[in-house]
């Protein structure tokens, strides 16, 4: 029962491509896997954003939006209506074509991600021998968009906030790339479907995610890090801050277009969440044993919605970084925790299980951080403020 | 060590985000319009004319004696004075305003026309809620608008309009006693003079 | 000459052929971003999937950007090219599409285009990872060799810069 109640969808997809003509069989099947796809996530992303504004609303010692509908459920559709509706500015010498281009290539990019995600047990669209790979592949088209974007505006301020969102999500794929190699080297394969199967067994009541491994933590903790920097988010969010100051990559954007950019960057927090889920957490294992009989897709989404969780946290709490201090944090501190993590792993994995490799591991993952942060935070002193020109 | 003000940063903002389901303190905001935030006592918005009694037209107390539009800095009250007279609150007869309007849309709340009225007759009121969609006239206010009981300058001021009663009373009180001496003095010893004079200085 | 093989070589021809073209420098790398990806989408057909996925990875989202970077560094601020034809431009067509005929024709009259070719076999990135670590050590260490000194030229170049600048 529980069995079916978990493969309720696959079930489902397959009596359906059972009743077409073979000859479009193969289409209505990958119909099938891509259109709810299309249609789960947008709704997701309506719903985040209401739960981003009450929930930054509460920690702010306020309401967030409670008038349309109870408790402001209804506030994405009076979004959508505004950012429908508002006239679609496009400025005089812009370039129009590549002004249209950027927030369609980026939205594709990004929905393009959510393919080599395993939702739940038989349940991903793609499954690619080289999924991570296709991943972040998919994920470095958005530097480009981001360009376009910048660029085609005719803006110096846009273009030279394009180019510091470049070059920030430059500077972290590197860490993002390298913490998700120690779960490829450790899992063996590429196919993000193999890697949560790795992760699905149990020890007693214990699950073998790689989170809860000293080199998998060091890794998962880096990876969310590098994340929240992909996707623009606070405390990483100086291309759309700079919105406030000067201008951000995105000014002269109005309307849908600007709305296609919202929804670019949740959808890309979302994807990034699902391949962090996937990569350290287990992808759609239960977390105890005893647990195996809530269905493989809620645990996913619970788990997701975790991790959105923990990113309008960590907006709530943490002042925006400025951009060099974001850039020495990434080549400083994260490239070489992320190497001696991939390290970490190695050793992990060669040495005979027991407590020595927990402690030999730790002890690997621990002092590092523990040096190169002293080291990072050493300049960081609150001294007198000098000039340098003035007298 | 590195990442210890961010997780003492975290705390913080969990416990606001928890407290604010449980307690007031964490969640200050006053859901306008449903509920409402009360007033200091001395809070004032526009003015209002005080009248005694039932009827606004005859209990009015001001005799338009002009200062108040003479004073107002932005000179948004218009008075004209009526023909005739009738009686105010001590009983004589004065002049009572025909036309007594404010624009409420220049007046800037500076209280000077309450401070220099010597007839305690126009008090700050305390309604803001006063949007209207009639461009032109809406926000010009005549005098029978204007004209609030002494029962609700009670309610909105009460130890103003405690002290304003006591000035009206010791002022009733100074002016019985003038016309008792005055009585007095007319009539000192028992009545062989004919009453037409003590008629004359009756109120 | 699969419908999905006549797609992806359309655009890519499309995107060099207006890479060379467009007037506006920016405009041409992003055609010939175009191409990369058609380039992609045909490894892609061939089954070789890590090939094509890092050809996307490298190719549109390294080395784009960097053209891109390059391009604004040094002539973002000239104006849009005049693509001026040559006055003998027909004759020119003529000549190129003829040397085009010969060329295919050629092509298409020797014994290498009537031989079939098995089907291509299904390389894991598993094989082609034990490859690397086993037959081409060599290659890659001294590309990494070489990753190495670009990354120590480059920090070299940009920390001179700075004590110039002061």
């Amino acid at each position: 029962m529980t069995e079916t109640i978990d493969q309720i969808f696959v079930i489902l997809k397959h009596w359906l491509v059972g009743h077409v003509p073979t000859a479009v069989e193969p289409i209505v099947s990958e119909l099938l896997s891509v259109v709810p796809i299309i249609l789960l996530f947008p709704l997701l992303f309506a719903l985040i954003t209401v739960m981003e504004r009450k929930g930054l609303g509460r920690i702010q010692n306020r309401y967030g939006p409670n008038r349309v509908g109870p408790c402001g459920i209804l506030q994405p559709i009076a979004d959508g209506i505004k950012t429908l509706t508002k006239e679609n500015i496009v400025p005089h010498s812009a370039d129009k074509v590549v002004h249209l281009l950027a927030p369609l290539l980026l939205v594709m990019a990004t929905f393009l991600g959510y393919a080599v995600l395993p939702v739940g047990r038989n349940m991903v669209a793609a499954n690619m021998d080289a999924g991570v790979l296709f991943f972040f592949a998919v994920g470095s088209m958005t530097e480009l968009s981001v360009f376009m974007a910048g660029w085609s505006s005719r803006n110096k301020y846009s273009l030279l906030g394009a180019m510091r969102a470049i070059a920030q999500m430059i500077s972290y794929e590197v860490p993002l790339i390298l913490s998700s190699v120690t779960v490829i080297m450790a899992a063996g394969t590429l196919s993000t479907v193999s890697i949560v199967e790795q992760q699905s067994g149990y020890t007693g009541i214990f699950p073998h995610w790689f989170v809860f491994t000293p080199w998998g933590f060091a890794g998962f903790v880096l990876f969310m890090i590098a994340a929240t920097a992909e996707s623009n988010r606070s405390p990483f969010d100086l291309p759309e801050g700079e919105s406030e100051l000067i201008a951000g990559y995105y000014t002269e954007y109005s309307g849908f277009k600007f709305a296609l950019f919202f929804l670019a960057e949740y959808l890309g927090m979302m994807s990034i969440s699902g391949m962090a889920i996937t990569l350290f957490l287990g992808g759609w294992a239960a977390p105890l044993s005893f647990l195996t009989w809530i269905p493989s897709y809620l645990w996913f989404f619970g788990k997701l919605f975790f991790f959105i969780a923990g990113f309008i946290w960590i907006r709530g709490t943490l002042p925006r970084l400025r951009m060099d201090q974001l850039m020495n944090f990434a080549w400083k501190f994260m490239l070489p925790m992320a190497l001696i993590n991939l390290v970490t792993a190695g050793v992990w994995r060669f040495m005979p299980t027991g407590i020595l490799r927990w402690l030999v591991c730790s002890a690997m993952v621990v002092a590092p951080y523990v040096l190169l942060g002293r080291g990072f935070m050493l300049g960081k002193r609150l001294e007198k403020r000098t000039y340098r020109f003035a007298d | 060590m590195l990442g210890e003000g961010i997780v003492r940063g975290l705390a913080e903002t969990a416990r606001n985000f928890l407290g604010s389901f449980v307690s007031k303190e964490r969640l200050t905001t006053v859901q306008f319009p449903e509920e409402r935030l009360p007033q200091a006592e001395a809070a004032r918005d526009f003015p209002f004319l005080v009248y005694d009694g039932e009827d606004w037209q005859a209990g009015m107390r001001c005799v338009a004696c002009q200062i108040c539009e003479k004073e107002c800095p932005p000179k948004c009250i218009f008075i004209e004075k009526s023909k005739d007279k009738k009686p105010d609150a001590l009983g004589r007869a004065q002049f009572y305003p025909a036309r007594f309007d404010i624009d409420v849309s220049v007046c800037m709340s500076c209280q000077i026309c309450v401070e220099v009225c010597p007839f305690e007759a126009i008090k700050m009121d305390t309604a803001f809620e006063l949007s209207t969609d009639d461009r032109f006239g809406g926000l010009l206010w005549d005098r029978q608008k204007l004209a609030l009981s002494d029962a609700h300058y009670h309610a909105i001021h009460p130890t103003d309009a405690a002290h304003t009663d006591e000035l009206l009373a010791a002022e009733k009180a100074k002016a019985e006693a003038r016309t008792k001496a005055a009585v007095a003095k007319a009539s000192p010893a028992p009545m062989p003079q004919p009453p037409a004079p003590a008629a004359a200085n009756e109120p | 000459m699969t419908l999905p093989f006549t797609i992806i070589a359309a655009l890519t021809i499309a995107g060099a052929v207006a890479a060379m073209s467009l007037r506006n420098l920016v405009h041409c790398v992003l055609a010939l971003t175009l191409a990369f990806a058609g380039l992609a989408g045909m490894y892609l057909l061939l089954g070789a999937q890590f090939v094509g996925f890092a050809q996307i990875l490298v190719y549109i989202g390294a080395i784009a950007i960097l053209t891109v970077f390059a391009i604004l560094l040094t002539r973002g601020t000239e104006p849009d090219a005049f693509l001026d034809l040559p006055s003998a431009w027909v004759s020119n067509s003529v000549i190129v599409a003829a040397v085009f005929g010969v060329l295919v024709w050629a092509v298409h009259s020797s014994p290498l285009s009537r031989r079939t070719l098995p089907p291509p076999p299904q390389i894991t990135v598993r094989q082609i990872g034990f490859a690397l670590m086993d037959r081409f050590v060599l290659p890659l260490e001294v590309i990494g060799l070489l990753l190495t000194a670009a990354l120590i030229g480059a920090v070299i170049l940009a920390m001179h810069e700075k004590q110039a600048a002061k």
